[in-house]
């Protein structure tokens, strides 16, 4: 029973496969067969694999959800956008690439005066036309057979974006790649190659967002190359409609000295998940930042692994989550320290604040070291508002209902002030303030 | 002003005040002496409403009104204002900003409109300036990676722009320098009217040369064993508690 759907995709997976992107790329083909037999054999993880033990998708699995197969039959998609809601969406300031279920949208994205060089093409047009510069990263930062998602991701993805910044390129506005889902039960999959070359200094924005209140399933998989000294910021949002399935993978590799910064706001979707996964090369940085907001009866996991394979890499990581009504937030953050990474310096952290007796949280902090000239650590809470916290705020004249309010609204917001693109942070307070509308009374908090 | 009548107060099942009487009329200045564990950091948190004890006889009155009954934000906006012992931090709170909810929440209790913006910097800045801050706390997270003597200084602060009728300082003097207990001396004394009224809980008598009292309590295993005047202090200093703690009422020391 459970098994329905996943076995339906793979028998309509014959007559679907001639209409995706690159059918004339050998490797890619191996890459999307590799996918299926891993799909066909396991379908969607189950809590069985330990990384998924606090996840149960069996949701998904009662559903069947549809690909949206060609551009044309996304114009009524398009047309349904009202433009002052894409408005709200799309950051001014930033070149952006909208997916619309899981396709490029050329009408809907801005895409003018890219410096000489850089490269930000739709994933299936890349496929087409730069079919060389994609081969040596497409399936190289995560394999087929990572899990069930990356499974299926790989052998039925539509479309996505290929961003390419060469060497010494600083990029003076954002890139943002914006994903729309428009229509119930839509399956929106979409495959992302990020290369930063050396010494780059670039920032990537990925916002998911629905104009629908239906449920669909989102996947998306980003593959990130930073060069020797590059900079990368990436902001994930992730406000998916309230009955959507989302399930979205980062998978970095960085080269020697390359910093990565990466901030994961879990908002939207009745179960989501997040896989933020990097491989440190030497003296490379990473900062793993995110926070969930589960309120009603979400689920919100969010899975981190930090591969420390070489000396002197620096990597910190702060994730905190407010969980209200029957929510449930998820916490796995493996860092791994290799033989051979001695000097490296890694601190974990996650901070879970439960708003209501039958919210919940699972966090599970591992470290795995191997090398013995390391500093580690890490941390965890998972607790109620401070009751003395609480206190002195009334004993200053606040009422106990708004002190409560305050400490929450405090609590998330230290990760949104993180943010460093004022048009981005007012996007993420105002998400905050929709899921915990109490807290907007007093929209001028600071 | 305030009026503390055959106070009882428990803590689960221990009994910590036992039979506390006080009555502070309008421009008075108390100090409550005793030693660690007396229970005079409990008593001032029974005045501003902290949840936990448990009143078992007795009663207190406060401008005329039952103070038992009111939460601790409604003691607050009456007037009655506590500068903890023990400050807490609140992360992601901005010190302007608690200031100013607070401000607006006891001018909307009165009945008056919020404070204006202007006005309200004007009047922070000067206080700021009087306590000898620097104006960055103020933009700062309350409390948060403040030292001892900047978390005493920072509840003065508040006092000094909140205007409470009733000032309890709970061992504000300690973990201060000298230099930083004039500073919060002046800033207390400056706040002296006629009608507000203070009382100043403290384990030595070193604040009440600077903040000169009407009346020294003494205060040893939940009573007060010995009232006086200014010189009770004095006396207190140079005895030693035990001297005090000796004169309990039925037990023996
Ligand atoms: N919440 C509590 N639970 C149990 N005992 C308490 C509690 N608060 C205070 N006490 C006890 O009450 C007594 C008085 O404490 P306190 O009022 O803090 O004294 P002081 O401020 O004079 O040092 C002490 O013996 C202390 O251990
Ligand atoms: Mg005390």
């Amino acid at each position: 029973m459970a098994l329905e759907s996943n076995s339906r995709y793979v028998a309509e997976y014959p007559a679907l496969a001639p209409e995706l992107p690159g059918q004339n790329l050998p490797w890619l083909q191996q890459l999307r067969k590799v996918g299926l037999s891993k799909f066909s054999a396991t379908g969607f993880p189950t809590p069985r694999e330990e990384e998924w033990r606090y996840t149960n998708v069996s949701a998904i699995e009662k559903k069947l959800f549809a690909p949206v197969l060609d551009f044309v039959s996304i114009q009524p998609d398009l047309q349904a956008i009202d433009p002052s809601w894409l408005k709200e969406h799309q950051l001014e300031e930033s070149w952006s690439v909208v997916l619309v279920n899981g396709h490029f949208s050329a009408e809907l994205s801005v895409l003018d005066d890219l410096p000489d060089g850089v490269k930000v093409v739709s994933m299936a047009a890349a496929l087409m036309a730069l079919p060389d510069w994609l081969q040596p990263y497409l399936g190289q930062a995560v394999q087929p057979g990572e899990h069930g998602f990356v499974a299926f991701n790989s052998a039925w993805f539509t479309d996505g974006v290929f961003i390419h910044v060469p060497t010494k390129q600083v990029l003076a506005k954002p890139i943002q790649i914006l994903n729309i889902a428009t229509q119930a039960d839509v399956l929106a999959t979409t495959r992302n190659v990020v290369v930063v070359d050396c010494s780059t200094e670039t920032t990537l924005i990925e916002t998911f967002v629905a104009a629908t209140d239906d449920a669909y399933l989102s996947t998306s998989v980003t593959e990130v190359f930073a060069g020797e000294n590059a900079t990368l910021t990436h902001y994930k949002l992730q406000a998916e409609s309230d009955k959507a399935f989302h399930f979205g993978g980062t998978y970095v590799k960085q080269a020697q000295y390359a910093r990565f910064t990466h901030h994961n706001f879990a908002f939207g979707g009745l179960l989501a998940r997040c896989d933020i996964h990097t491989d440190l090369g030497q003296a490379s940085e990473c900062d793993l930042n995110g926070l969930y907001l589960g309120v009603k009866r979400q689920h919100l996991d969010n899975h981190t692994r930090i591969n420390h394979l070489k000396p002197h890499a620096i990597s910190r990581e702060m994730y905190k989550g407010v969980l209200d009504d029957r929510a449930r937030g998820v916490f796995q953050g493996r860092v791994i320290v290799a033989e051979d990474a001695q000097k490296t310096d890694s601190q974990m952290n996650n901070r879970n604040l439960l708003l209501s007796n039958d919210a919940e949280a699972d966090t599970k902090p591992q470290l795995e070291i191997y090398a013995d000239d390391v500093k580690c650590g890490h941390g965890v809470t998972v607790g109620q508002l401070d009751e003395k916290s609480i206190f002195y705020l009334q004993s200053r004249c606040i009422d106990e209902e708004t002190a409560r309010n305050m400490l929450t609204f405090a609590f998330a917001n230290e990760m949104v002030d993180k943010i460093k693109i004022k048009s981005l942070h007012d996007k993420v307070l105002e998400q905050v303030l929709f899921r915990f509308p109490q807290e907007g009374v007093e929209k001028e908090w600071l | 002003m305030l009026k503390i009548e055959n106070l009882h107060v428990s803590v689960g099942d221990k009994p910590i005040l036992k039979g506390i009487n006080l009555e502070i009329k309008a421009g008075e200045i108390h100090a409550i002496m005793g030693p660690n564990g007396s229970g005079k950091s409990t008593l001032s948190h029974v005045l501003s409403g902290k949840s936990g004890y448990e009143i078992t006889q007795g009663s207190v009155t406060y401008q005329a009104k039952d103070l038992t009954e009111m939460a601790p934000e409604i003691r607050a906006r009456e007037g009655i204002f506590l500068a903890f012992q023990y400050p807490v931090e609140i992360p992601g709170v901005s010190n302007i900003y608690l200031l100013k909810a607070a401000l607006n929440a006891i001018r909307k209790h009165h009945g008056q409109p919020e404070v204006d913006a202007m006005d309200f910097l004007t009047l922070v800045k000067h206080k700021v300036k009087l306590l000898e801050m620097d104006e960055k706390f103020l933009y700062r997270a309350v409390n948060e990676g403040f030292s001892g003597g900047e978390k005493k200084r920072n509840e003065i602060l508040q006092m000094a722009i909140l205007e409470p009728k009733l000032c309890i300082l709970d061992e504000t003097d300690s973990g201060l320098d000298i230099d930083a207990l004039k500073v919060v001396a002046d800033g207390v004394n400056s706040l002296r009217s006629p009608d507000r009224s203070f009382v100043m809980i403290t384990h030595y008598q070193r604040l009440l040369d600077y903040i000169k009292p009407d009346f020294v309590h003494v205060l040893a295993h939940g009573q007060i064993v010995k009232s006086g005047g200014p010189e009770l202090a004095l006396e207190l200093e140079e005895k030693g508690y035990s001297w005090v703690e000796g004169n309990q009422p039925g037990v023996a020391a």
